[in-house]
């Protein structure tokens, strides 16, 4: 039989990605679109979008998801692996850089550090309870500069002189970055600043006290932005590996996790549900649950008026329900992401 | 008087029967839950921790339920629960809930407060009564800490999911049908055959991660999206030290009559903190330490924001971690609800701990040359 593809989709607070790969793991296509909030109608544009992209029919045989949308994924396209983030991401960066021993990873609404030795995560860190460091930091102060995003790394490598803003918290860096802004310092300036203080952000919370050895890969959303891969290479004095596809790593490890998961077992038939799942209605709703004091929040995901799973309780007592009912629907409770 | 207590684990069940035995009447806040938290984070300084703002917040549910006296335990380390009775004492009066607070310290090893205030509280009984009651509250703290300790260890080994968390939740709801000290150490026998009857998968060898940090939030469950329990729901068998029991005979009955106190954390601790600098840290470092010792796969570090004693100790565990090579994830506990995100990190953690352990076994089976 002839070889099949794998899918991997990547959810998360500011991007959905899709990739599709082969059983070289090459990318075959790739699609980067905004979450904008709702994560159910960017995935299914995604899935249409992907479908619908030149290119013969593809045999699907294994699908991954991940990113914090990577449940609500599942459910809707029918994952065979549900993998969190900082795996995904560990796997592709080796796939594309083999001895990678620092990621650096800066995604929308979080950013992360991970560190290998021996082809194996060693260590990582997540930023916990601030943004500051992360691409929505610099999409907002963008914004306020009125500089398009996509724009402000060339920008940044264009200032001839350096002016410190602070970084440690969104609120101080934007009201430093006003005063500066008012005070006359040119808008090159001003952005390379922002730049340094999103990199010292990082180093100063995420990478303290972690040994960065090269070789070191950026990658996630804002490592297209060479503005911030400079100044990490001032920082670190070191050179930074930008992967081809930096922008959909999260996405091309869960397609990787999902072949390796196919390849391990002999006769795997894949839960997907074809890219026609795209065609469905899907609908999330929320209740608050009043059977004991926990009072969890329970979401509802409904495919045409369908009930196909329901998360957020933390006895089960209405996530096993669902599960019950779409026994038929190849819905598998989602164990690993303690949502059960 | 009618007492009530802050909610810390299954504290409330200790409490609950000494208060019984000494005929106190008492009222028990509800299980802590975002009402609560609300209420607390509505009348307690932002800065300050969690567990103050749930502490408030069973105080107000309490007090709507006719409670007019707070009992809780003091410290006068140099964490601020040392002055946390003080604080809940003004913060309820601003509120506009007077209430009386009965504090169980030891200011500078002073014991007789301590009886003054047990004598206090137990009114019209006898001291003999008294003195009967209060060592059956700390034989069930000791076995409802056990009780915990034997869940922790079956619960990654059943072979059908949820009969540990069905009996466990089940023993915690009956806790409120039983009174008195007798009748609870009956329940807790039967819920012990209960566990103990649950069948498991003998050959499995589950990963094993110990738990450290700040005692609030590591033991109170609900402050912590339930992590502990959750871990063996993922087939991993947590440990924690720090226990209530432990902190009622190693930090009060031990120190009150001069007996010498289990120090084996403190004396792993020395190299890398000396002091004691308040809270648990050197508890933290210590723990593991011999946690690396006795082999488990990782640590997880559980404190809420702005502890400082945890966050002395999380800036040295990255030395404890190059020098005993035990993996360490901190959590960092605030008001937040949404648990996606701790959930990815805890989950790739288990990954990271799988994938060493694997490669550890390699080794074992054929050397690396």
């Amino acid at each position: 039989m002839e070889n099949g593809y794998y899918l991997g989709v990547d959810v998360g607070s500011v991007s959905t990605n899709l990739v599709i790969i082969d059983d070289e793991k090459k990318i075959i296509k790739k699609l980067y679109l905004r979450t904008g909030g709702q994560p159910i109608n960017a995935l299914i544009s995604g899935m249409k979008e992907i479908a619908g992209l030149p290119g013969e029919k593809l045999r699907i045989d294994g699908v991954g998801t991940t990113g914090s949308g990577r449940v609500l994924a599942s459910v809707m396209i029918g994952a065979d692996e549900v993998k969190n983030e900082i795996t995904s991401h560990a796997i592709a960066a080796q796939q594309v850089v083999p001895g990678v021993r620092t990621i650096i990873e800066i995604g929308g609404q979080d950013s992360k550090i991970i560190i290998l030795r021996n082809g194996v995560v060693y260590d990582f860190a997540m930023n916990t309870v601030c943004a500051a460091g992360t691409g929505s930091f610099l999409d907002r102060q963008a914004a306020r500069l009125g500089v398009p995003i996509e724009e402000f790394g060339s920008l940044a490598l264009k200032s001839t002189s350096p002016v410190r803003i602070a970084g440690r918290c969104a609120v101080f860096a934007e009201s430093d970055m006003i005063h500066k802004q008012q005070t006359g310092h040119s808008t090159e300036d001003i952005v390379n600043g922002l730049c340094e203080a999103l990199v010292r952000n990082y180093l100063n919370n995420l990478a303290k006290g972690k040994d960065i050895r090269e070789p070191v890969v950026f990658q996630g959303g804002v490592a297209a932005n060479v503005g911030i891969a400079a100044a990490f290479e001032r920082a670190l004095e070191k050179k930074l590996l930008i992967p081809e596809h930096h922008d959909v790593m999260g996405a091309l490890g869960a397609a990787i996790i999902a072949r390796q998961k196919k390849k391990s077992s002999g006769n795997f038939v894949s839960a997907f549900l074809g890219f026609e799942a795209a065609n469905r209605e899907y609908k999330a709703k929320s209740f608050e649950c009043s059977n004991c004091s926990n009072m969890c929040e329970v979401i509802e995901i409904l495919s045409d008026s369908r009930i196909i799973a329901r998360w957020g309780d933390r006895c089960g007592r209405w996530s096993q329900q669902a599960n019950a009912r779409v026994s038929d629907g190849g819905f598998k409770p989602a164990l690993e992401a303690g949502c059960t | 008087m009618k007492i009530t207590f802050p909610h810390l684990g299954n504290t409330y069940i200790c409490v609950k029967a000494l208060l019984d035995d000494l005929g106190v009447q008492y009222v028990i806040p509800p299980f802590n839950n975002k009402k609560g938290l609300e209420l607390g984070t509505k009348y307690v300084p932002e800065m300050a921790c969690l567990p103050l703002k749930i502490n408030i917040g069973n105080y107000i549910q309490a007090y709507r339920q006719g409670a007019d006296t707070i009992l809780m335990a003091g410290g006068c380390g140099p964490c601020r629960f040392g002055y946390y009775c003080e604080m809940h004492r003004e913060i309820m009066r601003d509120i506009g809930y007077e209430m009386d607070i009965i504090t169980l310290e030891m200011i500078n090893g002073n014991v007789s407060e301590l009886f003054a205030n047990i004598k206090k509280l137990a009114g019209g009984t006898s001291p003999l009564n008294a003195v009967i009651a209060t060592i059956r509250m700390i034989k069930i703290a000791k076995q409802v800490d056990e009780i915990e300790m034997l869940a922790f260890k079956i619960r990654p080994r059943e072979k059908i999911k949820g009969s540990t968390d069905d009996i466990y939740k089940d023993f915690r709801n009956k806790v409120f049908l039983e009174k008195g000290c007798r009748r609870i150490l009956a329940l807790i026998s039967r819920t012990r055959e209960e566990l103990l009857g649950i069948d498991t998968d003998k050959s499995f060898q589950p990963l094993k991660i110990g738990i450290v940090g700040e005692i609030y939030t590591t033991i109170e469950h609900s402050s912590s999206f339930d992590i502990q329990n959750r871990l063996g729901n993922m087939g991993v068998e947590v440990d924690r030290q720090v226990t209530v029991s432990g902190w009622i005979i190693e930090h009060i009955l031990k120190k009150a009559f001069h007996l010498p106190r289990k120090l084996e954390y403190a004396k792993e601790a020395k190299p890398y903190l000396a002091t004691m600098i308040g809270g648990h840290a050197q508890e933290t470092l210590g723990h593991t330490v011999l946690y690396s010792k006795k082999g488990y796969d990782g640590v997880i570090q559980i404190f809420p924001l702005s502890c400082m004693p945890e966050i002395v100790a999380e800036s040295i565990l990255p030395k404890v971690q190059v020098d005993f090579g035990i993996p360490v994830l901190t959590l960092i506990i605030d008001e937040m609800t949404g648990e996606a995100g701790y959930l990815t990190r805890v989950e790739a953690f288990i990954d990271l701990l799988k994938k060493r352990r694997e490669q550890r076994n390699d080794l074992i089976i054929k050397p690396a040359f």
